[in-house]
């Protein structure tokens, strides 16, 4: 697309910017004037203000002048070779979109060998070598760990990547997936169908299936209302569906934390966890496919290093 | 019947709150240096976090300690140059209660949230309004008084003073066009690029005209009366004011480099940046040279100290910011403490200790006195913000092109050899050091504090310095 949305503003941008350089050239020369022969004093202006305020009139410092000159030939000479002038493209024919793509491209030349052998191996297999581990890690510092921690323990709201327990599965492929294309787990906010003291109970059943402490009575009243309400996404037993990536109501993994007060906020207004597809968090960067790749199988790795 | 003697109230009460907002927008430097290595200093308390506080520290030292600064001394010098009293005193009354209300209502605002979110303009339309009634006020009691002047010319520091008020009435206006949909919030009439430029346009003319231009008037006036020397050269300060100026106004696209922003406006803004080295430059010439036959005064004259120190670190941060600008530079530089410390270079080195120097000359006179309570403590206060700004930008110096270059490493096989919390880490000692270099800083404020307490308790306030009558060619 070009900058400009007519063809006027880059003859205007053009003409601006030289005759400004130009005027300025000619501004200096005009005042310039005679070098004071050696022991000469400059003359002092005649006005006087408030009392004692008084100027000399020395010409401009030479090196001073040199420094002016230099810096506007240097601005022309880059005008001439970089864009600049409007739409003028430049004699290097530089632009910054290019010099990006090239950089891509030859990064994209330089690591292909790198990653190539890995390519060829299943997640599993790569998750093994420990060459592999390694990019993988740097990738996963310089990709994930700000929500998942740079020891990939997540924190309130991102899963811990290490324990085993995986909202939407931890097979290598699903891994892959969830990197590749992100998860959006919708949990709806049922505080308006549940009713305060029907959010309490529910509240209260839900702690029961993990055997956290909880008030029986108000448990067994979240029973029913568990299974009209829940029972949809986190199956009628509470363990959840993968699919989905509702969560496991029947261990100890906690995403937003397992206080009756925490589980009310999350019945009453719902949560919403997005992990981003990191094809766009990856942007245009070189060698994508090879960083999926080693990625999924770092993580994949996780869990079996503890 | 035609006054006798100078307007020094309004001029008094700037220059006691010069002091004032100093000590406030140099402690919440402090704080904000202090959240920089303790995230949780401040107890999670939401109006105390670094983001609302950030920008009510940039405020409160640009313009309410600046802004303070520049009506004080602006309003003293005019008057005396033209000998004449202040024109529209009541307006000039005005300026002070009305600018004073600015910077409260940005103190309740910034902390609550509200905001603008454009960097130095981040005040809501309805302070913008008002600012910009303080400021035409302004404008007419500075030209007004220029106008009925006893004197045939026109004094350098005024033509500074002159560019400076023209040019941030129309950069406030320009920037700050915005579309109020409540009370408390309103939507830049820009979006996308257009936004970013004309928000840079702004920023960096508010460092060029608010912080460069008008501290340069100040510099004019303070430096020739404190050494007792004639101006270097008359020449030097046209062509330099009409340069500097001219050039400014284009350097606004090298804050946006590698961005969004078309190459050619990124290349125009770089280009002009390095052009502006000399017209900036040409303030320090005259201001050092000015000194010749003056020197031996530096030896016992701590104002001279601050004065000379000042045009020191402006002459390092003019070159240090035209080398900025250059792209790849820039690459390295751009989003690291590099920048920060350049801007404190500036706002410190330059800013704070040209005022703080004008202001010892300044603040006596306002109060019949031939000179401060104590010298002593003046030279105190100038070694302390010496090694204080010293400290501050060299571990920011040290610590920006180390953060760039980390940011940058790469492994063999692609990847970043650091992660972006590592890089984080490398910073805490040079954030450490700079906490103590802005410190340091702030302590010399406090010294100044007393020193002013102890001089306006045994001075009398000046309210009517006659005007000589006897007019000069």
């Amino acid at each position: 697309m070009s900058d400009f949305t007519s063809g006027f503003w880059p003859i205007y941008i053009s003409i601006i910017t030289l005759v400004s350089i130009i005027g300025t050239w000619i501004f200096l020369k005009k005042q310039t004037t005679r070098k004071l022969a050696p022991g000469e004093k400059a003359e002092l202006m005649e006005h006087t203000w408030d009392g004692d305020l008084q100027d000399f009139n020395n010409p401009l410092p030479r090196w001073w002048l040199g420094l002016f000159y230099g810096t506007m030939v240097f601005s022309l000479v880059y005008l001439v070779l970089w864009p600049g002038l409007g739409s003028y493209s430049g004699v290097l024919g530089w632009t910054s979109k290019g010099e990006y793509e090239a950089e891509v491209k030859a990064a994209e030349a330089q690591f292909q060998p790198v990653y190539a052998g890995f390519m060829q191996q299943d997640i599993a297999t790569v998750a093994a070598d420990p060459n592999a581990r390694a990019i993988g890690k740097n990738l996963f510092l310089t990709y994930c760990s700000q929500c998942h921690g740079s020891n990939a323990e997540g924190s309130r709201g991102f899963p811990n990547l290490t324990d085993n327990d995986w909202l939407y599965g931890g097979e290598p492929d699903t891994i892959k997936t969830t990197i590749t294309n992100g998860r959006n787990g919708v949990m709806p906010a049922m505080g308006g169908v549940l009713g305060e003291a029907g959010t309490r109970e529910v509240a209260n059943y839900v702690m029961s299936l993990s055997g956290r402490k909880h008030d029986a009575t108000l448990a067994a009243a979240g029973q029913t209302k568990f299974a009209e309400n829940c029972a949809v996404c986190h199956m009628p037993d509470g363990t959840g569906m993968k699919a989905l990536g509702s969560a496991n109501l029947t261990d100890k993994v906690w995403l937003y934390g397992g206080s009756e007060a925490t589980i009310i906020e999350s019945i009453t207004k719902g949560r919403n966890g997005v992990m981003p597809p990191m094809t766009q968090t990856l942007g245009t960067t070189s060698n994508q496919e090879a960083k999926l790749h080693l990625l999924a199988a770092y993580v994949y790795g996780l869990p079996q290093k503890q | 019947m035609e006054a006798t003697t100078y307007n020094y109230k309004v001029v008094r009460q700037f220059a006691i709150m010069t002091v004032v907002w100093g000590i406030v927008g140099m402690l919440l430097g402090v704080i904000l240096a202090s959240q920089l290595i303790w995230p949780d200093l401040t107890f999670g308390i939401e109006w105390l976090s670094y983001g609302r506080l950030r920008p009510l520290h940039t405020n409160a030292v640009i313009f309410a300690f600046g802004g303070s600064a520049m009506f004080a001394v602006s309003y003293y010098i005019v008057q005396r140059t033209c000998q004449v009293r202040l024109w529209a005193e009541k307006l000039a009354a005005f300026t002070f209660w009305g600018w004073t209300l600015v910077i409260v209502l940005a103190a309740i605002t910034l902390p609550l949230g509200y905001t603008s979110s454009k960097e130095y303009a981040e005040l809501e339309w309805p302070i913008d309004l008002l600012i910009t009634v303080v400021w035409v006020s302004y404008a007419l009691v500075f030209f007004g008084t220029i106008v009925k002047r006893k004197t045939k010319h026109i004094y350098v520091s005024n033509w500074f003073f002159g560019a400076y008020i023209l040019v941030i009435a129309i950069l406030h206006l320009v920037n700050n066009a915005e579309l109020p949909v409540t009370l408390t919030k309103s939507y830049s009439a820009y979006s996308g690029v257009q936004d970013a430029m004309v928000q840079w346009w702004y920023g960096h003319n508010a460092v060029g005209f608010f912080l460069t231009t008008a501290f340069l008037g100040m510099m004019y006036y303070f430096i020739p009366k404190q050494a007792g020397r004639p101006i270097y050269s008359y020449r030097l300060s046209v062509v330099h004011f009409w340069s500097l100026n001219f050039i400014y106004m284009w350097a606004g696209p090298h804050h946006l480099q590698y961005t969004a922003l078309p190459d050619w406006a990124q290349s125009l803004g770089m280009v002009f940046s390095l052009m502006l080295l000399a017209p900036s430059w040409g303030g320090m010439m005259n201001g050092i040279m000015t000194m010749s036959g003056a020197w031996h005064k530096l030896r016992t004259d701590p104002i001279l100290k601050f004065m000379v120190t000042a045009l020191s670190f402006y002459g390092m941060s003019t070159f240090e910011g035209p080398m900025m600008s250059i792209k790849t530079v820039n690459a390295l530089s751009h989003y690291t403490e590099w920048t920060v410390g350049h801007v404190h270079s500036g706002a410190l080195g330059w800013v704070a200790m040209i005022t703080i120097g004008s202001m010892y000359y300044l603040i006596p006179r306002l109060f019949g006195r031939e000179s401060m309570y104590s010298t002593k403590l003046i030279e105190w206060h100038f070694w302390l913000s010496t090694i204080g700004v010293v400290l501050y930008i060299a571990a920011l110096w040290i610590a920006g092109v180390a953060q760039g270059l980390m940011w940058r490493a790469a492994n063999a096989d692609g990847t970043l050899t650091y992660s972006f919390a590592q890089v984080i880490n490398t910073m805490y000692p040079f954030y450490g050091i700079r906490l103590m270099g802005g410190a340091m800083f702030f302590s010399g404020m406090l010294i100044m504090a007393w020193n002013v307490w102890q001089t306006t308790r045994q001075g009398r306030v000046v309210n009517d310095a006659p005007i000589p009558q006897a007019v000069h060619a």
